[in-house]
């Protein structure tokens, strides 16, 4: 089908079709969250839906984080499919012991008898003086509780396919969006799809190297990518995670298999992320096709802070991705491959806003 | 005596000799597991689930027994599961804090102080949306009430007007300390009255007393009145958690301990009933053999079962 042809939704856009379509699909499923029905509608992704479905099915939600996820918890053991959501990830740290203690244990406690099919949308912030408590990037610590399953879409495709996922899923599924793939867009088919939970994507081919990364950091790494081939004709094979438990390691390790070089990109902090986790699997499986020592692209071990001077640093982005990328192969600096590299990777615009570089689709 | 005596004084009885029983079997050390006994506490939960239907959902905490077997849980599967067998009602995975009947509506026991509250309120969410006639019961302690999860889920249960009665033991202590340690000198249920929910209290070790107050809240819960809360004095016999009796640790007076054990409920609905004239000698006498017979079998039960293997422990992380 020719490109003009094809449809383009941003990812909020294709979120909302796909809450759309699932309440259409099947009454048991509901949707609750502090300013579902508002004005804002969640950034677009719940408009209209109260209005179309009613009071009975799209809600509103007291400001009881903990309490409203040990609600749905009862409601999802008792035949609902709730989807719940959080404007920020942060947020959600209110309700740890629901989501831990209950929602990832519920199954397995109880032998099985009882199934726990709640959809957990969490969204991260960056940016805009987002600071301390508002632009965690908290995946890892889901990641780590067994019980529990966390997909962390970078295309507005694959959160449309993987929201449809989570929601049948019969288990408790976080839904990890960062909040800069929000106005992304991307061919999204009409209609109802699923996206495999548990499986990565190749976002670019390539044999030099590998990168695995997550949910923004994906984007981030595509840049790289084109760039490097473009300019430097190093070939990197892209990852897209997509999910951060179960992780696809296979997909990981058959590239490493090919490249003995692989590079991990996630937007959380270093110490205990995902990054680390990958990486550990790979070395311990492949050791011996590895090439050189793996590499994490991750957030500093601190708090981000607000003032956007002393923020400017915080984030990784193409720049360093490339830099590794290059360390990884070994390729030489000294040629005008690599000037026109960085100077294509200078930024435009402030730091704390996405860049107008990339907007889709992929 | 009549049958709703009878049932009252069975059921009472029952769960007074199975957790005796436990007790009794618990220092052979075979017992693997944090064990909560209500011995003292069996009216609440007696006089609350005999209100109940069978479809009607019941959930509870750490010190589940009583509520278990009162809303007709299967007592060999909640032996077997104290001893971490395979027949037990979760399998082995769960043990005494953590027990489940689906079929008898028994839905779900855990042992984080507070953790089901909100659970329960979101089977009641379910019940209302999906237009059933059931209610949902939720046991928990006095000392719960002083988790904040408790006043979120009583607020939106509140604000949805769900079919819900919350139950309240309190019975002063959490583990050693005191209620007056820990909240104000003031009603906890006035505190659920002020969250907009019909709120009683009540002498919680009167069974016909507390079956009263908890048939009005039920009635009123299933016809569409909102969440009804009912607090219901009572008094833990045995230490917090284990077989044994600690008032050598002197953290209740021994007035207060003599008091306590002077007011098993069991004594004073046996006594009500001789008051009104009804003979209940034979009657406890052929109910006591029925319920050693029980006890017997359920523990033979589990005796003869087979036990989990450690290969299974790392299957049913995911439905």
């Amino acid at each position: 089908m020719p490109e003009e042809r094809l449809r383009r939704l941003t990812f909020i856009e294709a979120i909302r079709e796909g809450l759309d379509l699932a309440l259409a699909k099947d009454s048991s499923v509901i949707v609750i969250g502090e300013g579902v029905p508002d004005p804002k509608a969640i950034f677009g992704s719940t408009a209209d839906l109260q209005g179309k479905y009613g009071a009975n099915r799209v809600f509103d939600m007291p400001l009881s984080e903990n309490g409203l996820t040990g609600v749905c918890i009862g409601a999802a053991i008792s035949g609902m499919r709730p989807v719940m959501i959080h404007q920020r990830i942060d947020f959600a740290m209110l309700a740890m012991d629901q989501i831990v203690n209950n929602a990832a244990k519920w199954h397995y406690m109880f032998d099985g008898k009882a199934r726990v099919p709640i959809v957990i949308r969490m969204i991260v912030g960056r940016g805009w003086g987002q600071g301390p408590q508002h632009s965690q990037s908290l995946q890892a610590m889901f990641a780590s509780v067994p019980g529990l399953k966390v997909v962390m879409p970078a295309t507005a495709s694959d959160a449309k396919g993987l929201l449809i996922s989570a929601i049948e899923d019969d288990n408790p599924v976080i839904f990890i969006e960062h909040r800069w793939l929000h106005n992304i867009s991307d061919h999204v088919t009409e209609g109802v799809y699923r996206t495999p939970i548990g499986q990565a994507r190749t976002l670019h081919e390539g044999r030099d190297a590998t990168i695995a990364a997550f949910s923004y950091m994906s984007l981030e790494a595509l840049v790289a990518c084109r760039l490097l081939k473009e300019k430097m004709s190093i070939a990197v094979h892209l990852l897209d995670m997509r999910t951060a438990r179960p992780m696809d390691t296979v997909a990981v390790l058959n590239s490493v298999e090919r490249t003995g070089r692989l590079l991990v990109a996630d937007t959380g902090n270093k110490t205990g992320g995902l990054a680390g986790e990958l990486i550990s699997q790979v070395v311990e499986r492949m050791f011996g096709f590895l090439k050189r020592a793996p590499v994490r692209i991750a957030s500093p071990d601190h708090p981000v802070p607000t003032s956007p001077f002393m923020a400017a640093e915080y984030y990784p982005g193409p720049r360093e991705i490339a830099e590794d990328v290059i360390d990884l192969v070994g390729a030489a600096r000294d040629t005008s491959g690599y000037r026109e590299l960085c100077s294509a990777l200078q930024r435009r615009n402030r730091h704390d806003v996405p860049s107008s570089d990339f907007s889709g689709p992929f | 005596m009549n049958h709703e005596a009878q049932r009252l004084l069975t059921s009472m009885l029952r769960i007074r000799r199975v957790e005796e029983a436990i007790a009794e079997r618990y220092v052979e050390q075979e017992i693997r597991c944090p064990t909560h006994l209500c011995i003292g506490q069996e009216a609440i939960a007696v006089g609350v689930c005999n209100a109940l239907v069978q479809s009607d959902k019941v959930f509870s905490n750490h010190r589940a027994h009583g509520h278990y077997l009162a809303k007709g849980g299967d007592l060999a599967a909640m032996i077997a599961e104290l001893y971490g067998r395979a027949t037990g009602c979760c399998g082995g995975r769960g043990g005494s804090m953590h027990l489940i009947d689906i079929e008898a509506g028994f839905m779900g026991a855990t042992p984080i102080v507070g953790g089901t509250i909100p659970i329960a309120v979101g089977s009641a969410w379910a019940s209302k949306l999906q237009n059933r006639k059931e209610v949902t019961v939720v046991f928990f302690g006095d000392g719960c009430f002083e988790e904040g999860v408790v006043h979120e889920s009583i607020n939106f249960s509140a604000l949805h007007k769900l079919p819900i009665v919350f139950v309240c033991e309190n019975n002063d202590f959490s583990v050693y300390t005191p209620l007056k340690l820990r909240q104000p000198e003031r009603p906890i249920y006035l505190i659920a009255a002020a969250h907009g929910l019909q709120a009683a209290i009540g002498d919680g070790n009167d069974v016909l007393k507390v079956h009263e107050l908890a048939r009005r809240a039920i009635a009123a819960a299933r016809a569409g009145e909102g969440p009804q809360f009912l607090e219901l004095k009572t008094y833990r016999w045995r230490e917090h958690c284990g077989p044994n009796f600690d008032d050598e640790l002197n953290y209740r007076s021994p007035k207060d301990i003599e008091a306590g054990f002077a007011d098993c409920p069991i004594k004073r609905y046996t006594e009500v009933l001789a008051r009104k004239g009804v003979e209940t000698g034979s009657f406890i006498e052929r109910l006591e053999q029925q319920i050693r017979a029980e006890i017997d079998e359920a523990f033979t039960f589990s005796d003869e079962s087979i036990n989990p293997l450690p290969c299974e422990a790392s299957i049913k992380i995911y439905a």
